[in-house]
């Protein structure tokens, strides 16, 4: 049976089908301002038995599309499972949240934190500010990990952040060093999100934010341990609402 | 709830303001009170009328917000935006406001609220656990006493307080009954039914009224007694929630627990089940009302094991599948206990947890709704 995910998050919306727990299909669209048509759009791509919705928008893809939703929490717990079988920690930072996962060992959720509704050191937050630094997203990470000196960056709201990184190009630091400390800022919120939650190995780095490398040499660094970091880090709410459909009887 | 007796409450509701109107044309005082901690048999024994003043509502806060700062719980401001803009009717009515020292942001807030009405503020110890604390609050509720003597001209002797505890008990009877209904699997009654029959009785002048009501709601269940009549089935997960008052206009939560197919089955807080612990009618009265009123479990108070200790018998009593603790924004007191809270539930019951914090705002529904549906999906699991 084909099964498949879909994960419509702030920014991006991701599908992936599954046959015998193998990822047959998978594909991303950003999001837009008319999340039903790009959803509409990817669907006609592909064919599958059935479907499962999560992310923030499966409940306007449930009333459309008459389908069963799980939240994005059950949905990284199970694909982050799935793909790594010894995973008792998961941190996902996607466009506009970030959410820490605690599981046991059989795989259920024993805890979960999300960040307060702002979205401060998620996604969106590097996006905004890598533009005024003049970096394509892609590029940010690297540019930072290429920084000499260390700025720390005091503001963690994104519109206080940004006018904090004017100032310091205005006072000609290094673009480098000023993306260094973004990063280390959205580390240090997130690390204290991870702590109350869980730290216990393996812990798996997912959502897009996990493309970023400065942000996985860092976040292995400063908890002293490996990350594992999926191959397609945005896919796994996704993969996990596929692989949660394959078992589910509707 | 039957539609007969839904009305029924319907039209009390709205009897009520005429009829404190008239009352009060007759003659007779009104004083207003806030919060749990306050001896309101002060006012009945000296015949006035106690209303509950509004604060479980958003519209006022943006008013509130051009005196308070904003980062400040959504319960004060809304109290105090009420008061400023004149829009709630019972703090109009109010000869006499009641305000008691428990948080930082209430006590402070009581002092700009003293510009719209004669305040008296009952001085709350912040611990249960000295004698000295239990004389003080018992010195502080005879001076209330002189207070009310005063504004309505009556002598508050003790039988009028026995009389009036009296009445008070019978009420937290009827208020338990009604809340221990959904102790039923499935629970005939939903979370959202018995919140809105607890604050719509909550303002009625006439206590006699609301007792009447709640008894009769509590029969037509019990003798309906129909699980196929419940808006729930056996498996549908129970939930406690914990934490902070919640009213109509302040109810988002419990909605979107019930909502996303669960069922509230108690509430452990100010507008619920710390809102039935009896006075002694067997002690003198004033020391009996002290020692009830300064037992509330509140997280003013320090330490505050009275909650952990209630907690574990609801939990039991209400076959409770998941705790979800309510805070209010900026609310430390609530929101540095959750620790604990959550150290006893998981610790003691192994029962999933959940601890939100927010306002009276709809601006993070999405949020909460990833969130407790995530809850969910663990106590099912």
């Amino acid at each position: 049976m084909k099964t498949a995910g879909i994960d419509i998050g702030s920014r991006t919306i991701k599908l992936v089908v599954v046959e015998d727990g193998e990822i047959i299909y998978s594909s991303i669209a950003d999001t837009t301002h008319d999340p039903l048509e790009q959803c509409n759009k990817l669907l006609v791509q592909t064919s599958f038995d059935k479907i499962l919705a999560t992310g923030y928008g499966r409940h306007f893809f449930k009333t459309h599309f008459d389908a069963p939703t799980v939240t994005e929490i059950k949905a990284f717990a199970r694909g982050a499972k799935t793909l790594f079988p010894d995973c008792r920690t998961i941190l996902d930072i996607g466009g506009q949240d970030t959410k820490a996962i605690g599981l046991d060992e059989r795989g259920n959720v024993s805890k979960f934190e999300m960040n307060d509704r702002c979205a401060a050191g998620t996604g969106m937050f590097l996006e905004v500010i890598a533009k005024t630094l003049g970096y394509d997203l892609e590029e940010f990470g690297g540019a930072a990990l290429r920084a000499n000196g260390n700025i720390q960056i005091n503001s963690m709201c994104t519109v206080f952040a940004q006018s904090e990184v004017t100032s310091l190009l205005a006072r000609r630091q290094q673009r480098e060093d000023i993306a260094r400390g973004i990063h280390m800022a959205i580390l240090n919120r997130t690390l204290s999100l991870l702590k109350r939650v869980s730290t216990a190995p393996d812990i798996i780095f997912a959502g897009g934010v996990a493309k970023n490398p400065c942000m996985r040499k860092l976040l292995s660094k400063l908890l002293s341990c490996e990350i594992k970091i999926p191959k397609n880090p945005q896919t796994v709410g996704a993969y996990g609402a596929a692989m949660i459909a394959q078992e589910s009887g509707r | 709830m039957n539609l007969v007796t839904f009305s029924k409450l319907q039209q009390l509701s709205e009897q009520n303001l005429p009829n404190i109107a008239k009352a009060k044309q007759e003659g007779r005082k009104v004083i207003g009170f806030y919060c749990l901690y306050s001896p309101i048999e002060i006012a009945v024994a000296a015949n006035a009328i106690p209303v509950s003043l509004c604060g479980t509502r958003n519209e006022p806060i943006e008013a509130a917000e051009k005196v308070l700062p904003r980062n400040l719980c959504p319960l004060i401001k809304s109290s105090y935006g009420y008061a400023a803009t004149d829009t709630c009717p019972y703090f109009r009515f109010s000869d006499l406001v009641v305000g008691e020292t428990t948080c930082d942001g209430k006590k402070k807030m009581f002092e700009l609220l003293a510009k719209f009405r004669p305040i008296h503020i009952l001085q709350l110890p912040q611990t249960q656990e000295t004698d000295g604390a239990l004389s003080f609050w018992y010195d502080e509720i005879v001076k209330f006493k002189k207070k009310v003597e005063k504004v309505t001209g009556v002598e508050i002797t003790d039988e009028r307080l026995s009389e009036a505890i009296k009445l008070t008990n019978q009420e937290r009877k009827a208020k338990k009954a009604l809340m221990d209904l959904p102790k039923m699997n499935p629970s005939p009654i939903s979370g959202i039914e018995l919140l809105t029959v607890m604050f719509k009785t909550g303002f009625f002048m006439d206590k006699r009224l609301g007792i009447a009501l709640m008894n009769e709601i509590v029969d037509e269940f019990r003798r309906k007694g129909n699980p196929a009549e419940s808006p729930f089935h056996p498996k549908t997960p129970r939930i406690l929630v914990t934490g902070v008052p919640v009213g109509l206009g302040s109810e988002k939560v419990v909605r979107l627990i019930e909502k996303a197919g669960a069922n509230v089955v108690c509430l452990e807080n100010c507008s619920g089940y710390r809102s039935v612990f009896m006075i002694d009618e067997n002690k003198e009265p004033l020391q009996a009302m002290a020692e009830k009123y300064l037992s509330t479990p509140c997280s003013v108070m320090s330490p505050n094991p009275g909650r952990i200790k209630l907690l574990d018998e609801l939990i039991e009593d209400f076959s409770v599948d998941g705790v979800i603790d309510l805070t209010w924004q900026a609310c430390h007191t609530y929101n540095i206990e959750s620790y604990q809270i959550e150290k006893f539930v998981s610790e003691k019951w192994g029962l999933p947890f959940l601890h939100l914090e927010t306002d009276y705002s709809e601006s993070d529904t999405e949020q909460l709704r990833v969130r407790i549906e995530a809850f969910l999906e663990m106590v099912k699991s």
